[in-house]
């Protein structure tokens, strides 16, 4: 699918009408989720607060979900040269650098009332997503300081791969070291430990933040490729 | 005299600077942790407690002043595209230019670090430990701070981006490194963390002068 949709022409056709599908699903999903979330009973242990779960644990993940989107889009720009994937590892930069950033804020209000602490510098787990918001970062910042946009498309994507090491790192943080954020409950040998009651309403807003990142995404995207016809116009208009 | 000898030899002559490039590095380093130390407040008890983080800390920031001169200089008077004709590769040049700044910044913040630590107030018997935590770390912020003026080659902003692009990948040493001076100065088994800091170090040396070649390449083409 991703092959079909290297063609520039069939991409912009195929986000006109999956951008605002996907919005509307996101919003379905999310509202869905946030209803089953509030109508599920409060933790034995935390009490309300454990709804905070379900706005912080999806924008984890998607979070992860963008930077791998971002690697991916930098490994097919950089070994294929193609524009197309390098206007989209340019626009979900931001978007995940948002999500990281909601990821955190959100954890630091979890953690206040969970842990009695806003930050521990101790976790593995919090201080890999930092770096990996740095990351989202520096990979703006290295972009928009390079005036020639092919040189800044290239040195950007090597630092975004270079960045991916972070993944499998935040993942597998709570299991390597065993400080304080809570271990895996989801993605674990033996199944989820969650009961169905938070379960489902937690993938549901997963499924949610997904469908809006790639809503998100692929309007971003178009602007882009928007953006650069523009700016090729403009110079066939000055040169002319 | 092979070409990697002459190349390292140049390279460390010009990082080195007639003695100026090393004199500056350590004279930033024992600044900055005079710094931390004039901030953290009237108890000595205190700094001492986190004078071996404090030292650590200082010289990965000093290992990154050097970092905009390793290529850019080489950039713009063009001797960076005769290195990429010669008859070298250019992951063997980016391997020796950061090998040259670890010899030339590196080792003598090795060698300085056991000093400002007890400076600080760590006891004299963590200083091996210091020493050899600032070698072995010491290769990771070469290389990486290499990966990092390479890539931005060509930006209009070239020391504070570097910073920016390096320090999130600098995380894991600084922590490792950090954990073993504070577990030997509680007492506690150090190996783990100086082990897997020369891990990072050795993965480091391996794979950043693929990712500064890819760099330089996009810069010069």
């Amino acid at each position: 699918m991703i092959a079909a949709l290297a063609n520039p022409l069939r991409f912009m056709a195929f986000s006109r009408l999956a951008a605002p599908i996907l919005a509307v699903l996101a919003v379905g999903l999310a509202g869905a989720g946030l209803w089953l979330g509030f109508a599920a009973p409060p933790d034995y242990q935390q009490g309300e607060t454990v709804r905070i779960m379900f706005v912080h644990v999806p924008a984890a993940w998607v979070s992860m979900l963008a930077y791998a989107c971002l690697g991916v889009a930098s490994f097919f720009s950089l070994v294929f040269r193609h524009a197309l994937a390098d206007a989209a590892a340019k626009a979900a930069a931001p978007l995940g650098a948002a999500f990281t950033l909601l990821a955190l804020i959100t954890g630091s209000l979890w953690g206040r009332p969970m842990w009695g602490a806003w930050w521990v510098w101790g976790d593995a787990r919090l201080v890999s997503v930092l770096v990996l918001f740095l990351l989202f970062v520096g990979y703006m910042a290295l972009r928009a300081s390079i005036d020639d946009e092919g040189k800044a498309a290239r040195a950007a994507e090597i630092l975004a791969l270079i960045g991916l090491i972070n993944l499998p790192i935040i993942k597998f943080s709570v299991d390597w070291w065993n400080t304080l954020h809570q271990g895996e409950s989801i993605l674990r040998a033996g199944g989820p430990t969650l009961a169905n009651v938070y379960l489902v309403p937690l993938l549901l807003m997963g499924a949610g933040y997904a469908a809006a990142f790639g809503a998100l995404w692929l309007a971003r995207t178009r602007a882009e490729v928007w953006r650069r016809r523009a700016v090729s116009l403009a110079l066939q208009a000055a040169l002319a | 005299m092979s070409a990697l000898t002459l190349l390292f030899r140049r390279e460390l002559s010009l990082a080195w600077g007639r003695g100026g490039g090393a004199l500056l590095t350590v004279g930033f380093f024992a600044a900055a942790a005079m710094m931390f130390a004039l901030a953290a407040g009237p108890s000595p008890e205190r700094l001492a407690v986190v004078a071996g983080g404090v030292t650590w800390a200082a010289l990965a920031l000093a290992s990154l002043l050097s970092l905009d001169r390793m290529f850019e200089r080489d950039f713009d008077n063009g001797a960076l595209e005769l290195l990429a004709l010669g008859p070298l590769s250019l992951e063997a040049v980016s391997a020796v230019k950061c090998m040259a700044q670890w010899a030339a910044g590196g080792a003598p913040l090795a060698l300085g670090a056991p000093l400002v630590a007890m400076a600080l107030g760590a006891r004299p018997q963590s200083a091996p430990l210091i020493a050899a935590v600032a070698a072995l770390g010491g290769i990771a912020f070469a290389f990486l701070g290499g990966t990092g003026a390479a890539l931005a080659l060509n930006s209009r902003r070239g020391g504070v981006l570097i910073a920016l692009i390096v320090l999130p990948l600098l995380t894991a040493p600084v922590v490792f490194g950090g954990s073993a001076i504070a577990a030997f100065a509680g007492g506690l088994p150090w190996t783990t963390g100086f082990i897997l800091l020369g891990a990072y170090s050795l993965a480091a040396a391996a794979l950043a002068p693929f990712a500064m070649a890819g760099a330089c390449r996009s810069a010069l083409s």
